[in-house]
């Protein structure tokens, strides 16, 4: 083929007269296959985590409630295989004429960290990084400079001349890492909460680098949890074990809210410095405490519209 | 391959000549010395060893890498970058040769156009490897999953990225296809498609910083000037790697029937510029930052001095800064023309410059502080090291191949007609 001197050649079968050259290349093409071959076999791995119908899914909003109600049998089933865990995985729509607002009463709170310990347990997060939604950070006074606080504390609480700012999901009115996403796997439902399609996302991280609060967590691994722990009690946008790579962030607990309940970090708060209610409802408390107190919110400047309020006595 | 009549007859229809034409490609592609084969071997290797981390990241999670909920792009996003600048440098070859007809530019452009394949190769690589779920590439196909366009800037980033590829893959494609033919190009057939590359060069970066510094939440990114920085560096680092190679070139395959003096000259010149042009902006955002004294400063401090007893960057960007501004000095010292060796010298320490200052210097700032103000460091795994590496080799093997296959048949030392 080439132009070059006449190469020694040999017969082989089928082929004919081939050049040695072009039996070594042949030999090298080989062998680069096969070497490509085993160096990708770990994605064999895969193969009971990516299912078909996994990979073949569709997104949340184009799903009909019959594949939503077989998706949710598949997800049980899954988690009974891989956790142990007898599960059942609902859907609870928003609530027409609802938008979730939450208020934190930081005059009240003292930093004791049930909150972060409910949200833990309710949402099961990963037990040996102790995840959570909620992070509480130790403030001095005199300052609202979070660059001065410490979320790391570990002493009694609350310590002297210190205040306690937890921080969690504002669920934004105008949410900076809805619209980074490249694929709408994370948008605001009517009721106000920003979700996930859990099994949508592809794991790009643009909105944990959008978000100015760091309210997104990412799933570096798959979670582990026990199943004895394993809350049971489980929402297809909210709460259900997240897949590895895929992101995930606080939902007001919508598998409990849009059914009349109150997020798990209210109910486990003993301090009574969180108000959560329908800001629509010029009746409800929050709307009381929106209307009496002096309320603020992070980075007002950035134009987020957080709809998680905070206020001092 | 059957013998086809020598004598003139009928032109062979491109049924005959394109598949002629591949095959051939492939036989230049992998016909070379001892030395390229070593090369090719290594660089498979290298490859293999990425590849072979990657799937064990796919298999076991983003953790085998070293980011974290606060520094939530690492290595990857950072090369990510510095490629895009390399594709869209390799543009500083076509403006000369088609805007100011440099005739001997427009002899060994194609260098600069296969440059951007590769280097585009590598974007998509370095994002794909960067993704939690790979097997759901399709979600962001438009039309087939969906396409958050236009609010999402990442969509953007697909669109011009892809759309460079495949204006330089026809571009290449269409120039050497016919210069084997033996036949002189359409103008029709590239000359409108060049001019588009010219100003899609400038959208690739131009999205890529708007990636960042649309971000309100990120201080240290969300400036203006960060696009007209990452051109200026893109244009630094392009003509860096592009001089390089015509120098490997003319050593080991010989410049015969190929002129690369005056196109080296042409970019050492743009060098001159943009490298000083690149350092007056770092100049400038850094005099922003550190005389307004705000909290927005918190990055830029952690990056040059350290933090609250943070230094893991200290060490990398004062690196970059010496790299740049040795480089610079050297650019413009009169025996960068006439001296082989300070030249390579200029051009590496430009290169590695560049690649810190966007990558490590840029990206991995931009999360520390968090947004909390949580001081977290990040250094690469070695699985990043991998995977990073991986792709570089990769990216130079598509290169090397497709200047096997360019630099024969634009010499014309093998065509259609001479068998």
């Amino acid at each position: 083929m080439s132009s070059e001197k006449p190469h020694r050649t040999f017969s082989l079968p089928v082929l004919g007269d081939v050049s040695r050259r072009t039996a070594m290349k042949a030999v090298g093409a080989t062998i680069g296959v096969a070497a490509f071959g085993r160096a990708i076999l770990p994605l064999a791995e895969l193969k009971d985590r990516v299912t078909l119908q996994e990979f073949l899914q569709k997104h949340y909003k184009e799903l009909t409630p019959q594949e939503k109600a077989t998706i949710f049998e598949r997800l049980e089933s899954e988690t009974k295989a891989q956790y142990g865990a007898a599960v059942s995985i609902r859907d609870p729509p928003p609530i027409p004429g609802v938008r979730f607002g939450y208020a934190i009463n930081l005059s009240v709170c003292n930093g004791n960290g049930r909150c972060a310990e409910a949200c833990h347990r309710e949402n099961n997060h990963d037990r040996a990084t102790s995840q959570s939604y909620i992070r509480i950070f130790e403030m001095p006074r005199g300052t609202m400079d979070l660059e001065k606080g410490r979320s790391t504390y570990d002493h009694v609480v609350p310590a002297p001349d210190s205040f306690y700012l937890p921080v969690q999901c504002f669920q934004c009115e105008n949410p900076p890492c809805v619209s980074v996403c490249p694929v709408e796997a994370t948008w605001q439902e009517p009721d106000g909460i920003v979700v996930v399609d859990y099994n949508w996302c592809i794991g790009c991280r643009y909105c944990q680098a959008a978000c100015p609060y760091h309210a997104r967590r990412f799933n570096w691994q798959q979670p582990e949890v026990p199943a004895d722990e394993i809350n049971p009690d489980q929402g297809y946008l909210s709460n259900r074990i997240r897949p590895q790579g895929a992101m995930e962030k606080c939902h007001f607990c919508l598998h409990r809210t849009r059914e009349g309940r109150l997020p798990a970090c209210l109910e486990a708060c003993p301090t009574g410095a969180r108000i959560f209610g329908n800001l629509l409802d010029p009746e409800s408390e929050i709307r009381w405490v929106l209307a009496n107190k002096r309320v603020f919110v992070l980075k007002e400047e950035l134009g987020t519209r957080p709809t998680l309020f905070y206020f001092f006595d | 391959m059957t013998t086809l009549p020598h004598t003139p007859g009928p032109k062979p229809t491109h049924w005959v000549s394109y598949p002629r034409f591949i095959w051939q490609s492939l036989v230049l592609a992998t016909d070379g010395s001892f030395m390229f084969y070593a090369w090719m071997t290594l660089l498979t290797a290298v490859a293999l060893v990425g590849a072979n981390a990657w799937a064990h990241q796919v298999a076991h999670g983003m953790i085998v890498t070293n980011m974290t909920d606060h520094v939530s792009w690492g290595l990857y996003i950072a090369n990510f970058t510095f490629a895009v600048g390399v594709a869209a440098g390799g543009v500083m070859m076509v403006i000369p040769a088609y805007l100011y007809h440099d005739r001997r530019m427009h002899d060994v452009v194609i260098l600069g156009e296969l440059l951007a394949i590769a280097a585009i190769v590598m974007c998509l690589l370095f994002v794909t490897v960067d993704l939690g779920r790979p097997d759901r590439f399709w979600h962001i196909i438009p039309g087939l999953g969906r396409f958050n366009f236009p609010v999402s800037m990442l969509t953007w980033d697909v669109i011009v990225l892809n759309g460079y590829l495949l204006l330089n893959l026809h571009i290449c494609g269409y120039l050497l296809y016919i210069r084997y033919l033996g036949r002189t190009p359409d103008p029709r057939w590239y000359v409108p498609f060049i001019m588009i590359s010219i100003v899609w060069a400038i959208s690739i970066h131009t999205v890529t910083a708007f990636l960042y510094s649309g971000l309100g939440g990120r201080p240290f990114w969300n400036s203006a000037l960060l696009a007209p920085r990452f051109l200026a560096s893109a244009f630094v680092s392009g003509p860096a790697f592009l001089i390089i190679t015509m120098l490997v070139i003319t050593r080991v395959a010989g410049s015969a029937k190929m002129d690369f003096k005056g196109p080296t000259r042409t970019l050492i010149q743009i060098v001159r510029i943009t490298i000083l042009i690149n350092l007056l902006m770092v100049a400038s955002e850094l005099f922003t930052e550190f005389y307004t004294g705000s909290a927005h400063v918190a990055h830029a401090r952690y990056l040059f001095f350290g933090l609250h007893g943070y230094h893991g960057l200290v060490p990398w960007i004062w690196t970059a800064i010496l790299c740049n501004v040795a480089a610079a000095v050297l650019f413009l010292h009169p025996a960068i023309m006439r001296s082989v060796r300070w030249l390579v010298v200029a051009c590496v320490l430009a290169f590695i410059g560049v690649w810190i200052e966007k990558g490590m210097g840029l990206i991995i700032p931009g999360f520390i502080p968090s947004t909390l103000h949580e001081i977290v460091e990040y250094a690469p795994s070695l699985t990043e090291w991998k995977i990073t590496a991986g792709i570089w080799a990769f990216g130079l093997m598509i290169y090397t191949v497709a200047l096997k296959i360019a630099l024969p048949i634009f010499r014309g030392d093998v065509n259609f007609s001479r068998r």
